[in-house]
């Protein structure tokens, strides 16, 4: 989710996340209970006129939808010569719609969208669950995903430089250090911004 | 502006002393820290909203004890500081402004509202929805004084602010910073910009040395160095 959503005003975009996501789970349960390709056909039309509602950029979908393509480069002629082009067609049909439907609920809900989601969600068991303090979790753990990332790369750059490419220790250590280090920092910030009662 | 006091406080780490009875009244506008590293600036600023607490003494901000009030403070003072990285904590950019508001029982329309002027202030309206880790360096300490300035602080207090910025960044946000109509508290080690501050303060092994105008105190500070 981070950085993908794609902004927009859209019927799509304007939808309320909890609706979004029952609709996408119940549109996936079903997707996979279809047995005709021509049904799995006129789903595919059905999504693709989905994409065209939210005005999502080609190249925003594709960045979604593309690596799905090359799995099925390779999973369908292996299902084929297993069980049959009607089974391979219906396993890429199903993938392929399912993929794309959760990539259109990436594009077109914002992370904020979703945390106040899953707050409401989590409301009714207030009693033992702190909602706030699991949508706090979840953005924590997707705001950390690219610093870590970051981490590892200059640690990585670090090594290459120090010749000790090879040192699988030369890049946990430091890696692990500098994580606790942001996490210490992180955790500070979010005492100063008033998150710490 | 509000008064902010430092009666006595002395802080460790261990067995390292950091700050040695500080006795302080911090009422100008925009006020210098400077030192050398280790001298206990940052641990200094850090008192103020109480993410450290001292050890003896007490600091008190318009009259709240910090320790006793931390809270209620903490809505005073924002805080900004050296790796914006750190203070980020939502995905996109508008995100991580409009989380500052979101614990103060505003309604989503005035979130929605002051978020997106806090961003058009800054000049980061045209990333609102863009992730925050793929800003440049200067835009993140933008972004996170858009996300401390959207709450409308008293006092704002920056630990070393500029310190991973390029010059120019770095003179834009003293800029900003020395145009906020806040009380102002930076903690520096680019002695340059501290000219139009009202007041610096030089500290030196967990001491106050000099306290003064800043042509006076970094005379002083300069003279330390040599």
């Amino acid at each position: 989710m981070i950085g993908l959503y794609h902004p927009g005003h859209s019927l799509i975009h304007r939808a309320p996340m909890l609706l979004k996501l029952s609709l996408l789970s119940l549109a996936v349960l079903l997707v996979g209970l279809l047995g005709e390709l021509g049904q799995l056909g006129a789903c595919l039309l059905a999504v693709i006129a989905l994409f065209l509602l939210a005005r999502v950029p080609l190249g925003a979908a594709w960045k979604q939808i593309g690596p799905i393509l090359w799995i099925l480069v390779i999973a369908v002629p292996l299902q084929a010569l297993f069980a049959g082009w009607t089974t391979a067609g219906l396993m890429a049909g199903r993938l392929l719609i399912a993929v794309a439907l959760a990539a259109l609920f990436t594009l077109t809900t914002t992370v904020t969208a979703v945390l106040e989601g899953f707050q409401k969600l989590l409301r009714p068991f207030r009693r033992w669950v702190d909602a706030d303090r699991v949508g706090l979790l979840l953005a924590l753990t997707l705001r950390c995903i690219p610093l870590v990332a970051e981490i590892v790369s200059e640690v990585i750059e670090a090594r290459r430089a120090r010749g000790t490419q090879g040192s699988l220790l030369a890049l946990a250590v430091p890696v692990v250090v500098r994580s606790l280090y942001a996490a210490d920092a992180i955790g500070e910030a979010l005492a100063a911004r008033g998150l710490d009662d | 502006m509000s008064t902010i006091d430092f009666d006595g406080v002395s802080h460790a780490f261990g067995e390292r002393m950091v700050l040695r009875d500080i006795r302080l009244s911090l009422t100008e506008q925009r006020i210098g820290i400077v030192g050398a590293n280790g001298s206990g600036k940052s641990t200094l600023v850090r008192l103020i909203n109480g993410l450290i607490r001292p050890d003896t003494g007490t600091v008190s901000v318009g009259g709240l004890d910090v320790a006793r009030n931390a809270k209620a403070v903490r809505r005073q003072v924002g805080f900004i500081f050296t790796n914006p990285d750190n203070q980020i904590v939502m995905p996109t950019v508008a995100e991580d402004v409009a989380f500052t508001l979101r614990r103060r029982g505003l309604t989503p329309l005035e979130i929605t509202t002051r978020t997106q002027a806090a961003l058009e202030r800054f000049g980061l309206d045209q990333h609102a929805d863009h992730p925050a880790h793929r800003l440049s360096g200067g835009q993140k300490q933008l972004l996170a004084l858009a996300a401390v300035l959207v709450a409308e602080p008293e006092i704002v207090v920056a630990d070393e602010p500029t310190t991973l910025l390029d010059a120019r960044n770095a003179r834009r946000i003293t800029e900003l910073l020395l145009g906020l109509s806040q009380q102002v508290i930076v903690v520096t080690h680019q002695l340059d910009l501290l000219a139009a501050f009202d007041r610096v303060i030089v500290m030196e092994d967990g001491r106050v040395v000099a306290d003064n105008a800043p042509d006076a105190a970094l005379g002083a500070y300069r003279e330390l160095l040599a």
